[in-house]
């Protein structure tokens, strides 16, 4: 573990550090906002120990909150997560061989920390990015959630502080290193098209995972001619 | 809801998200990916999280998120973009949004 904080440079740490404050300021925000719609103070902490993802926190207290089926609730927060198989897939790696760090680095699999992962060059540097932005995030998340669920109202509008543009601006400058590799950027395009262009008729998660036809595209695109190889494709396994 | 199916709906959402997560470190230990393969791996992901900040930019709920927020997110793309540190980035993604709120763009 001390080698973690040794590869961790002064930047790479106070990026790392912003994005777990601005977390710590949306966990507030849930807190706050799932027991001030009905829910007991314990609820928002225990998903956020045992779930640990945002977006389906969200969903899933959104649609309880709302009268909804928590069997629907369960399911649309499962169809929200399921993009963390092929996360685990590019970066499981990072997670070393031991099962205790599997195990403990799997729970810490989240969006910014995938990110953070992908974005630095050699596996050193990969690792420490990973470990430090997952203990990070966990901790400043279910901190905020407990501020949040005893405080109430402090910060329930996060919108009104811009952080919801602050959030998918600090994934596009992670995601940005990758899109100068030229065989990336149709893929992603593809991606980020039928993403869009599906979200208004699916329920929220379908159209990121159907946004993996961009790297079928990808992969017609670059060899017309050879048929690859049985390649695991991540679709299938979704 | 009662409490006790509320404990049982968090721990259910709590395990399949798990599995999730669990499962691609341990196939990806299975298999021997060849060096296309492991490639395409990490494609996919820069691919769903490019899919993930562009449904972030533009939708709310299904529908369109309003011009104040892609309006942020584009300030701090182009400073991204223009190598700007990420403290930069942050501050005016947020700024910029937040701004437009209070001017009144939705």
């Amino acid at each position: 573990m001390r080698s973690i904080w040794r590869t961790l440079d002064r930047d790479l740490a106070r990026d790392i550090g912003l994005v777990c404050l601005a977390d710590l300021v949306v966990g507030v925000s849930y807190g706050a906002i799932t027991v001030t719609s009905g829910f007991p103070v314990w609820a928002p902490m225990l998903l956020s120990l045992l779930v640990f993802a945002g977006a389906s926190q969200f969903m899933f207290v959104g649609i309880v909150a709302s009268g909804g089926n928590p069997i629907a609730a369960v399911v649309a927060g499962l169809l929200a997560n399921a993009r963390h198989l092929p996360f685990g897939f590019a970066i499981g790696d990072v997670l070393g061989e031991r099962w205790a760090s599997r195990l403990v680095g799997s729970h810490l699999m989240i969006d910014e920390s995938v990110a953070f992962a992908l974005a630095q060059r050699d596996a050193d540097r990969r690792r420490a990015a990973y470990w430090a932005c997952g203990i990070g995030l966990f901790v400043c998340w279910n901190l905020g959630v407990v501020v949040g669920a005893f405080a109430g109202t402090v910060i329930s509008d996060t919108d009104a502080l811009g952080l919801d543009a602050a959030f998918p601006a600090v994934m596009f400058a992670l995601v940005l290193p990758s899109l100068k590799d030229r065989a990336t950027r149709l893929p992603v395009l593809v991606g980020v098209v039928v993403a869009l262009a599906t979200t208004p008729f699916l329920p929220a998660g379908l159209p990121v995972l159907l946004a993996l036809v961009g790297v079928l595209a990808g992969v017609v695109a670059k060899d017309p001619a050879e048929r690859p190889e049985p390649v695991p494709e991540p679709e299938e396994v979704c | 809801m009662d409490p006790v199916d509320l404990i049982i709906a968090t721990v259910v959402l709590a395990a399949g998200t798990f599995a999730f997560r669990f499962a691609g470190p341990v196939l990806r230990a299975r298999v021997t990916l060849s060096p296309r393969a492991e490639k395409l791996t990490a494609m996919a992901a820069v691919v769903l999280l490019a899919a993930l900040v562009a449904i972030w930019t533009f939708t709310q709920d299904g529908g369109f998120a309003g011009y104040a927020r892609p309006a942020g997110v584009l300030a701090g793309g182009v400073l991204a973009w223009r190598k700007a540190p990420f403290v930069v980035i942050v501050l005016a993604a947020a700024a910029t949004t937040a701004l437009l709120r209070l001017v009144g763009v939705p």
